[in-house]
């Protein structure tokens, strides 16, 4: 059995003991409440888990193969299993921004999305975007712009704001803080990050 | 976050044949914006998710001449980007773009959107839907400031979280259901929703194995508009939120319906309003009376009184934006 990586767990539950019940069927009736569940699994061969399931995911262009939990969010596997850590835990409840992916171009919170689901569509991650050696036009102007301060909201507001400048060439001032309103940054660093944003609309509008 | 099985369908009965028929033993995932929060807060913890992500028919907008007819797993992105509802339906385009998140706007789903679990922190805290204590309302004796002014007589206090619902049920939409063995089902879209009295219902009227397929929007000219109160433009849930929807004739309100959202614990039709603004001349004092009659009767808890003259200002802003549209 393999270890657990989802630090998301807050299970009271013996994973193990849960396993065992659901393979033999003489589980108490506190961990699985009815037959029909085991029935239903018998019929359909579609159902995967609740231990390690085979998936691929395409991120950054490369396909990864994985085993890992139905649980186990996009946003873990990125961090803990693929050491890509550039898309940041932080609120880890779709609410700050911080783990920002794009997902066939469109940003959504890796947090949000279970592994599982993202099987099929293509990641792509802060690392994805550029390098320090070949960045884009929103990390260049980022850094132009000394758009941050500690640093840890940035590649998910870079990831976000790649996505919207891509989208919305010269837009203007209240359109950024619009369009970036899914990202959070406590530093309270929002007046370099809209200067950045606009410079790299204005790039890529005269583009 | 508990261990869950997960399975993803591509047919839509079948999608219901593998649910529970008690609520918390499943859940059904769409866009997962408020699903995998829950699952990691312990809120629900089924022991199977069934996916609708396979099954491509809930993913179609299909616009014919007296319907659009929206799949449960159309993005809100997708929704508001589409021309007909840009032209036609500008209080959906409003309450979508009030989410303020682009990322939650890419992910969630017009179904996830009516069937998201309320925000009340006694429920996203553990304490559950009703939020009592050895009986008691832990909101009432609490901090009840994001909580119901209407419909707050029994137990449920909590306020519906919903953004398209109000609009939604302004323009008498109708949304289709499949449970057990494929049996489908029609509802108008206000009756989706219910005040539970009890701790095993749920704040929507499905069965646990019921699947919200379709919206079914009539294209009736109706003008119509939304107007939210919030604390902030980023992602958040307003204060309080009006739709409306109405023909005008002559300068002549007719059909007229007004729907609250975020003062009670399901959407709430403002009957008396929309009953004085039916066969009225529509103007600026008009629209202040409209939004007079909309607060009536509203009996806000300890810390929520508030939202009362939000609601005024709300609904009055509503009417205006919809009659001039």
């Amino acid at each position: 059995m393999s270890t657990n990586h989802n630090s998301s767990d807050e299970s009271g539950v013996s994973r193990r003991g849960f396993l065992k019940g659901m393979g033999v069927g003489t589980v108490s009736t506190g961990v699985l409440s009815n037959a029909s569940l085991h029935e239903a699994r018998a019929a359909e061969p579609g159902v995967k888990g609740p231990g390690d399931t085979a998936i691929v995911l395409k991120i950054n262009g490369k396909n990864k193969q994985l085993n890992i939990e139905p649980r186990v969010t996009l946003l873990d596997a990125l961090r803990n299993r693929l050491d890509l850590t550039g898309p940041k835990k932080v609120c880890d409840r779709g609410t700050c921004g911080a783990c920002t992916v794009l997902v066939d171009g469109d940003p959504m919170y890796a947090c949000s999305l279970l592994a599982v689901e993202a099987q099929g569509r293509e990641i792509t991650t802060v690392e994805g975007l550029g390098t320090p050696e070949k960045m884009n036009a929103v990390q260049e102007a980022f850094i132009d712009r000394d758009a941050q301060q500690c640093g840890f909201c940035t590649p998910g507001f870079v990831t976000a704001c790649s996505a919207f400048v891509r989208d919305n060439p010269n837009a203007s001032v209240d359109e950024v803080k619009n369009g970036l309103g899914g990202n959070l940054c406590r530093c309270g660093t929002y007046a370099g990050m809209v200067l950045a944003a606009s410079d790299a609309a204005k790039e890529k509008g005269s583009a | 976050m508990n261990p869950f099985e997960y399975v993803a369908p591509s047919d839509l009965r079948e999608a219901s044949s593998l649910l529970g028929s008690r609520w918390g033993q499943t859940e059904v995932l769409a866009g997962g914006t408020d699903l995998v929060t829950s699952l990691k807060q312990g809120i629900t913890k089924p022991k199977r998710l069934v996916s609708l992500k396979n099954i491509p028919e809930l993913k179609r907008i299909q616009v014919k001449k007296n319907t659009v007819r929206i799949g449960a797993m159309v993005t809100l992105r997708d929704l508001a980007a589409n021309a007909t509802i840009q032209e036609e339906f500008p209080a959906l385009v409003t309450a979508i773009d009030g989410i303020g998140s682009s990322q939650i706007i890419n992910a969630g789903t017009v179904a996830g959107d009516l069937c998201q679990r309320p925000r009340c922190w006694y429920f996203r805290n553990g304490f559950g839907l009703l939020a009592e204590d050895n009986g008691d309302s832990l909101v009432r004796t609490g901090d009840n400031r994001y909580h119901a002014i209407f419909g707050n007589d029994g137990r449920a206090l909590f306020v519906n979280a919903s953004s398209l619902a109000p609009a939604l049920i302004a323009l008498q939409a109708e949304i289709s259901i499949v449970g057990a063995a494929g049996r489908e089902r029609e509802i108008n879209a206000g009756d989706l929703f219910q005040a539970p009295n009890n701790g095993e219902d749920r704040e929507v009227a499905l069965r646990a194995n019921e699947i919200v397929s379709e919206i079914k929007l009539p294209r009736e000219n109706m003008q119509n508009a939304s107007y939210e109160v919030r604390h902030r433009h980023g992602l958040d849930w307003p204060y309080a939120t009006a739709s409306v929807a109405l023909k005008i004739r002559s300068g002549i309100a007719r059909e007229a319906s007004v729907v609250l959202g975020h003062v009670a614990p399901t959407p709430w039709p403002a009957v008396a309003a929309s009953n004085l603004l039916n066969g009225a001349r529509v103007d600026a004092s008009l629209a202040e009376a409209v939004g007079e009659a909309a607060a009536r009767g509203a009996k806000p808890l300890s810390g929520n009184a508030y939202k009362v003259q939000m609601v005024k200002t709300a609904v009055k802003r509503a009417l205006l934006a919809a009659a001039n549209a």
